[in-house]
């Protein structure tokens, strides 16, 4: 691990923490429906969308009022993506002659996208016409993240009110969503990575005449090289932002037109994090006491930092597949060294390691390396971070709803020890609360377990491994924590397109997202039906060392315990068996 | 349910225009005006007017006489229109007989030309996959590795040859983000058209 590196790592890490802050401001209000300088210009169109949906946005909803509507909401996106994949082959805007999804394969797309995972088991650009790459993912990418958001806003209302029965109106809080925080921010970021070499045409391929024709055989020659192009950039804007991940290509941001200079991976990594991080700033304005935001973004920094570290330090080093004699594996001023295979050398060992660890924190998913050829350790850490639950920074919005849930376990435990009613924020945390946010944490570790255990138990499910041996197992493991925990990356080795996958994996994914989504806005119902307790001697605050420790802890050892038998048997075993 | 299937709908139709189509055409627009080389992919031409490739996309190379790019774990390699990486995890027997294989074929594009490889090893993205398969650097140490074979096959000077790599070389930006480059297709442009 080079100086370098670590440099690299602390401008990522500035650079995430000065756009999160006033970031977080504007997202509070945004939330509270203030006044701001996008509402006077959008405010037209906002109060249009309205009057065409029948809705009145200042009507408020009761919490199942509300998880209805974000249930109704996700099946109405499934169902039309869906429709559009099978029918894409006779739509227009279709320059490449695209047939059309197949039944598994369409289902499991539509269902990824709805559920803001974007676990892609198809190659973008030989599957995907450009009407279902903008009128269909790209729509769900806005879509899917906005409904994430959302959640987190009614659930944050929950905290912050008082005896109250409602806690916000669906409508509003996705349109807002949309509109003052998707949009804007994609364009801008869209129109940057342009600048940096990113397409943005309606032409579906360049043709280039090869400088040096390729000989195949004595019979064939490749003469020209057939570039594919399209409205790549205004996709991956979104993409990053929206911690969605479905690439327009098959290798993601790896691929040179998608993700073409360092200076983009960084705009593009910081993308991944920025609204995720901004959440827990949003959170404190929201419930009137920042110190409570900053606490989460401890929590999430605390565990970040040492695992971004480890994951570059474990790249940094080459396994004995590549560190052979008359191969030059150190890194200098002039050269990468380290685990290169499945890297770019735009972007190195530092670049590609900030990514895996990041994306991974965050339900992004989107790759600008081939995290199947990464050192045992540089894939076991973003693995975990995904069976963490998505909550260190996680998904927009669905990844600090998710680590509320683990807020609430913390207090309560912390209650136990000491004999007290545990209280979050002036509430006490009671039964009811436990129960849901014990749903919301258990609910994908199981599945993980589950969906892992059928798949290297079935033939079926054995067919799309790869490689052999403990990493053959690995690419299992990684498929179930990425699908049940609504990440997207891949261990891309696994040949996931396959009837038996696509329905398991998409099964997981709407596990992974609803039995986490409904019962936080029980919570969001409940909590928001209690009065506030007063501040007394034995109220452990929340805002201190002591009680980000509590909350890191939590998540660890839930974690550790829960996933380390899994992961002795994949990256573990392999570490170990590698010399 | 039947008072939400109408916002749902509407919703997911204003919505599929709004960030799918308006939002693309409004990117679309505004690039092809500030940006119109990088968004239609950044083509570059050859000395003969003809798209010689992108900028950003890479190429095979296995004459001796050019500058290589990086293994490539498409099909046919560097091709375009299908990305892919190798996906070979870090213990596989497969990946370590390929890097043997890539070291022999490297330093017997040395013999090829009548000289011995150099001892220096080589520097390890030179003999590794990359991730898209369609990588258009290489480092500067993987280039130096190759200056002296270049500079036999074409008849010209090691100096001359290492002087258009380091025209073609870019350093970290603003000295920290991201690794030194050396583009490829750009040196073999530029060794054509100085002695064709």
């Amino acid at each position: 691990m080079t100086g370098k590196s670590v440099l690299e790592l602390l401008v990522f890490v500035a650079l995430l923490a000065a756009g999160a802050v006033p970031l977080g401001g504007y997202l509070a209000r945004v939330a509270r429906g203030d006044r701001h300088l996008l509402a006077r210009v959008f405010g037209p169109i906002e109060r249009g969308v309205y009057r065409a949906m029948g809705v009145d946005p200042a009507r408020e909803m009761t919490w199942s009022g509300y998880a209805t509507a974000a249930l109704v909401f996700s099946a109405i996106g499934y169902v039309l993506l869906y429709l559009l994949l099978r029918t894409q082959g006779v739509l227009p805007l279709n320059p490449n002659a695209l047939g059309a999804v197949a039944p598994d394969l369409a289902m499991n797309t539509a269902i990824s996208f709805v559920t803001n995972t974007n676990w892609q088991a198809y190659g973008g650009e030989s599957t995907m016409s450009h009407l279902s790459q903008m009128f269909g993912l790209g729509v769900q990418n806005f879509l899917s993240a906005a409904t994430g958001l959302a959640v987190l806003v009614a659930l944050i209302r929950g905290f912050s009110r008082e005896r109250a029965s409602t806690i916000g109106n669906f409508w509003a809080d996705l349109v807002r969503g949309t509109l003052y925080v998707l949009l804007p921010l994609s364009l801008v970021l869209a129109l940057l990575l342009v600048w940096q070499g990113v397409p943005q045409t309606a032409r579906g391929t360049v043709s280039a005449t090869l400088v040096e024709p390729l000989r195949i055989d004595d019979t064939t020659m490749v003469t020209t090289q057939t570039i594919a192009v399209g409205p790549v950039a205004s996709q991956l804007a979104i993409k990053q932002l929206g911690t969605n991940g479905g690439g327009y290509y098959n290798v993601n941001s790896a691929h040179p037109l998608e993700n073409p200079t360092p200076l983009a991976t960084l705009l593009e990594s910081l993308a991944i994090l920025l609204i995720p991080a901004a959440l827990c700033v949003t959170f404190g304005h929201l419930v009137g006491d920042r110190r409570q935001g900053w606490a989460l973004l401890a929590v999430m920094f605390v565990i970040f930092l040492p695992l971004v570290t480890m994951t570059i330090a474990a790249e940094s080093t080459a396994t004995a597949a590549l560190a052979q004699d008359g191969v030059a594996v150190n890194a200098g001023p002039d050269a990468p060294g380290g685990q290169m295979e499945g890297k770019e050398v735009r972007f190195g060992i530092a670049q590609s390691a900030i990514w895996a660890t990041a994306t991974t924190a965050a339900s992004n998913g989107s790759v600008n390396a081939m995290h199947d050829s990464f050192t045992p350790i540089g894939g076991l850490i973003p693995m975990w971070l995904m069976q963490l639950g998505e909550v260190v920074f996680g998904g927009v919005g669905s990844g600090l709803y998710g680590l509320l849930a683990f807020v609430l376990i913390a207090v309560f435990v912390a209650g136990l020890l000491v004999g007290r009613t545990p209280e979050y924020l002036g509430k006490k945390v009671e039964a009811f609360e436990m129960k849901m946010a014990s749903i919301a944490v258990l609910a994908p570790a199981t599945v993980v377990l589950l969906a892992g255990a059928l798949a290297v138990g079935t033939t079926a499910g054995r067919a799309g491994v790869f490689n052999s041996g403990p990493h053959g197992f690995s690419e299992v493991l990684y498929a179930v924590s990425s699908a049940a925990n609504n990440n997207g990356s891949a261990f891309g080795g696994l040949s996931a397109n396959s009837p038996f996958y696509n329905t398991l994996l998409g099964a997981a994914m709407i596990i992974g997202r609803f039995w986490v989504m409904v019962p936080m806005l029980a919570i969001a119902g409940a909590m928001a039906r209690k009065a506030r307790v007063p501040v007394g001697a034995g109220t452990l605050p929340t805002h201190g060392p002591l009680f980000v420790g509590l909350v890191v802890g939590t998540i660890v050892l839930v974690g550790a315990l829960t996933f380390l038998p899994a992961l002795a048997l994949g990256p573990i075993a392999e570490q170990l068996s590698a010399r | 349910m039947r008072a939400l299937l109408r916002p749902a709908l509407v919703c997911c139709l204003v919505f599929s225009v709004v960030t799918g189509i308006v939002y693309p055409a409004v990117v679309g627009g505004v690039a092809s005006l500030l940006f119109p080389r990088q968004a239609s992919g950044s083509a570059i031409r050859g000395t003969d007017g003809r798209i010689a490739g992108s900028r950003l996309v890479g190429q095979p190379f296995t004459s001796g006489r050019y500058l290589w790019g990086r293994p490539s774990a498409t099909t046919p390699a560097y091709n375009a229109a299908a990305s892919s990486g190798s996906n070979l995890g870090p213990t596989s027997a497969v990946l370590d007989s390929l890097v043997r294989a890539r070291v022999a074929t490297l330093r017997a594009s040395y013999t090829a030309v009548g000289l011995s490889a150099p001892g220096d090893p080589i520097p390890v993205d030179l003999v590794t996959a990359s991730g898209s398969g369609l990588d258009p650097d290489i480092s500067p140490a993987s280039a130096r590795w190759q200056v002296a074979r270049i500079a036999a096959a074409r008849g010209v000077s090691r100096e001359r040859v290492q002087a258009i790599i380091d025209q073609h070389t870019e350093r970290p930006w603003l000295g920290v983000v991201g690794d030194a480059r050396v583009h490829v297709l750009a040196v073999n442009l530029a060794l054509d058209a100085e002695r064709p």
